[in-house]
């Protein structure tokens, strides 16, 4: 079976661009609370997801629906109508990660196919196997924390399908468990669907030497020439101790290009590529290659390597926690 | 309002670990949540004495209440929650997996780091069979008045983060073990050194958060004194505040007093302050903005 | 999309300097009804700014003596060249190529930023919603240039003509091949 290649939209371009590419699955959100890349310019209005769900299908390929924010309390109804407008536009499944919404949606949209958002952070195959038995979900989006032997052992043990990052951002802490963002400006990735929001980032030049600042909070500052990663709260810098430098992470971003075979004999049936956020050219060139890669295993040839660093923050990539050393 | 005592989340030796739940023994506090929450590698090295302080606790009359690991993925960890699902003791679920494996209508505890956000989610909750529910630090006043209501519906009790050390994020990667150049399966027990976590700072040398292992904490200490009469009028039903190193047993009594209503919010808060003065206190969510916010300086 | 290695034009120096000197009003003027024709071939770009849509905004293209204000106006935009630092809330700053890339979808908004080729100022929020909303547009300059006729459309032939002949820049929407 070939490893379906599963890509980000954030616009309705993006999302044309990505089918055209090659892409078997796209996923995107409304342009509200109810999912987690909430930006400003970015996602569906109920009118372009129901385009652009007609447009996927008439290419063959397939829209999942990422309703991966955390429901207000008081204020659940949005995230309800946001299933229903999903269900009614067509999307092959929804992605979701609340503990209340995945029972509602179980309840009351019993036909429409249930992915587990990465937010929920189901990192075993105990957990997995309760959320497909509690609600029925079909597809776990697992956790970055996971390493290939790991990931092989979950499919061992569950029916339910895995999906796995394998390119962009990389999340070091548990998703859908950090408040990192919130701490420091009050929005957050699991109630707001953002992180360090850009609303709330600085940059001061001073001859040459950036600084980044987040909610006041200087956490980079590069010299001149030197590349300037967007200022995520994990992927700072800070001091502790005696040391200064990314105390949590590196500004890398994911790159699992060369584990492909690995990740196909662990089980994983799908592969998805981060970055909502990122312009249609991005999508477009990413799915090229990953496509390419998937066909060429599928077929018995090598990989295509190497081509994607310059798309990378801060133009370094790792194997994140596919390895076991990243811990 | 009820006080609660949220499991230690820093890595003390034995002696130390044992000797706080002597203290909480005689401290006025209404209920006690222990065992390792943040680092299965931790639990080894003081295991053998919770049988004795569960014992100690309950016979001082406080609720003992089991946590189960923030972070479940080892088959030894996975093993290790399935013993104290069934060790018969109250479980507190900081982690699904734990809930998982409880047996079909057992009563249970939820702490803070499961994401309840909403009614929906506490009622499927309840229903599962939670009694408590600890609220995520996160969640600002107004998303707690709201679950109140819903958990006195319930008959589910809330409960909120009272003070200490926010904790903001758990990982599959350790930062002290990274700090010290060190794997995770390596790590040599680094966090040991850092009985409250080890202070990180900005790039201009602003305390910001602390790090703890695995987890990530907020650098200010969490305090809800300013805004315990709000949440006792929402219908909150208890406060959980969280180990630190120094003056534990004095903060305990501070809240307790406050709770009483025998003295008033400014003169308690006044004297949290004092209790270790290099310690910035926060809101930790409850004032609705940042985390990091601090009303209390402004308290009439 | 060009070739990861590759460098990202510099508009000439003589033509730069040409514009030292040149006439701004003409410039301002047509470029006013220049982004009025395309805000009305594209109304979902000014929708897709939604907060964002009444933002100040000033394009700095570093390359050449000039910057661009742009108020969006809800979808009633007017444009203002000026020389020196211009006046808006947010500015994004880059040679001409990588500001007329990012518009074509030829480069990724991110990776420039990463590289530091792009170089964003005051309100991020807005110049990201601006990046994001022009990304979606797919807009062709070239195209919407040939459909602009009257007074003002001399001056910005001339211009996008010169531009595209000495910088090597597509000023076209690069095809979109399927390749499955």
């Amino acid at each position: 079976m070939v490893m379906e290649i599963v890509c980000p939209a954030g616009t309705p371009a993006a999302l044309r661009a990505a089918v055209k590419a090659g892409a078997h699955t796209v996923y995107c959100g409304f342009n509200d609370e109810t999912n987690a890349r909430n930006f400003p310019g970015l996602n569906f209005n109920r009118e372009e997801m129901r385009e652009g769900i007609a447009f996927a299908k008439s290419h063959g390929a397939k829209v999942l629906v990422a309703i991966n924010t955390f429901p207000r309390a008081g204020g659940e109804e949005m995230w309800h109508r946001a299933v229903a407008d999903a269900e009614a536009c067509g999307a092959h499944a929804v992605i979701l990660a609340d503990l209340g919404l995945l029972a509602y949606t179980a309840k009351t949209h019993p036909g429409l196919r249930r992915h587990l958002s990465v937010q929920a952070a189901a990192a075993n195959a105990d957990m997995i196997n309760f959320y497909g038995t509690e609600f029925g979900v079909k597809r776990v989006v697992l956790p970055r924390v996971l390493s290939v032997p790991e990931i092989a052992a979950i499919n061992k043990e569950t029916e339910v399908e895995t999906e796995v990052f394998v390119f962009g951002g990389l999340c070091v802490m548990a998703e859908g468990r950090c408040s990192l963002s919130s701490y420091a400006t009050g929005r957050s990735p699991n109630m707001n669907g953002v992180c360090s929001p850009a609303s709330h980032v600085e940059y001061e030049d001073n001859g040459g030497v950036l600084d980044a600042r987040l909610g006041g909070y200087t956490i980079h500052r590069v010299g001149k020439g030197e590349s300037a990663p967007y200022p995520t709260l994990c992927k700072g810098c800070f001091s502790a101790g005696e040391k200064t430098g990314h105390l949590f992470e590196d500004p890398v971003s994911l790159n699992a290009e060369a584990l492909l075979p690995e990740l196909q004999k662990a089980g994983v049936t799908a592969l998805k590529i981060e970055g909502r956020q990122r312009s249609r050219s991005y999508v477009a060139e990413v799915v090229r290659n990953f496509r390419a890669a998937v066909d060429a295993l599928d077929a018995g040839r090598p990989l295509p390597t190497g081509m994607l660093a310059r798309l990378s923050e801060g133009q370094a990539t790792t194997t994140g926690a596919y390895k076991k050393t990243w811990r | 309002m009820e006080l609660t005592v949220g499991p230690n989340q820093f890595f003390w030796e034995a002696e130390r670990w044992a000797a706080l739940y002597d203290d909480l023994a005689a401290a006025p506090v209404d209920r006690v949540v222990l065992g390792e929450l943040v680092c299965s590698k931790r639990l080894p090295f003081y295991q053998d004495r919770i049988p004795q302080a569960v014992e100690t606790l309950a016979q001082a009359g406080k609720e003992v209440v089991l946590t189960s690991l923030a972070l479940v993925t080892l088959k030894r960890e996975r093993k290790l929650t399935t013993e104290l699902a069934e060790a018969g003791a109250l479980v507190e679920v900081n982690d699904l997996t734990a809930l998982a494996y409880l047996p079909e209508g057992a009563p249970f505890t939820v702490g803070p780091l499961v994401n309840v956000y909403n009614e929906t989610t506490l009622a499927w909750l309840a229903e599962k069979g939670a009694t408590r529910v600890c609220l995520p630090p996160e969640l600002p006043l107004s998303s707690i008045a709201v679950l109140a209501k819903a958990g006195a519906d319930l008959g589910v009790a809330i409960e909120v983060w009272g003070h200490g050390r926010v904790p903001l994020a758990i990982s599959g990667r350790c930062y002290h073990a990274r700090m010290h150049g060190r794997t995770k399966d390596n790590c040599q027990f680094a966090c040991e050194d850092d009985p409250d976590g080890l202070d990180v700072h900005t790039m201009d040398d602003q305390p910001f958060l602390a790090m703890n292992g695995v987890q990530t904490l907020s650098d200010s200490y969490a305090c809800a004194a300013p805004h315990v009469a709000a949440l006792e009028e929402a219908g909150v039903n208890a406060l959980r505040l969280s180990p630190q190193s120094s003056g534990f047993a004095q903060i305990c009594g501070l809240y307790r007093e406050l709770v009483d209503g025998t003295r008033d919010a400014r003169a308690i808060t006044a004297e949290i302050q004092q209790v270790e003065p290099g310690h910035s206190l926060s809101d930790g969510f409850l004032s609705g903005a940042r985390g990091v916010d601090w009303s209390g300086a402004t308290l009439h | 999309m060009p070739p990861s290695d590759a460098p990202i034009p510099r508009f000439p120096q003589p033509l730069a300097l040409g514009l030292r000197v040149a006439p701004l009003l003409p410039m301002s003027l047509s470029l006013t009804v220049y982004a009025r024709r395309i805000a009305q071939s594209h109304p979902g770009l000014f929708k897709r700014l939604g907060e964002y849509d009444s933002t100040p905004f000033v394009l700095d293209p570093t390359d050449l003596p000039i910057v661009i204000e742009l108020q969006p106006n809800k979808g009633r935009p007017s444009v203002r060249v000026v020389r020196g630092a211009g006046q808006g809330e947010a500015r994004i700053a880059g040679p001409l190529a990588a500001l007329l890339g990012l518009v074509h979808g030829a480069y990724d908004g991110d990776a420039l930023f990463f590289s530091r080729d792009l170089v964003i100022e005051g309100d991020t929020s807005a110049a990201l919603a601006l990046r994001n909303a022009v990304d979606d547009a797919e807009l062709d300059l070239s195209e919407e240039i040939a459909r602009l006729t009257g007074p003002f459309a001399a001056p910005i032939k001339q211009l996008m003509a010169i531009a595209e002949r000495r910088t090597g820049v597509s000023l076209s929407r690069p095809e979109e091949v399927d390749l499955w």
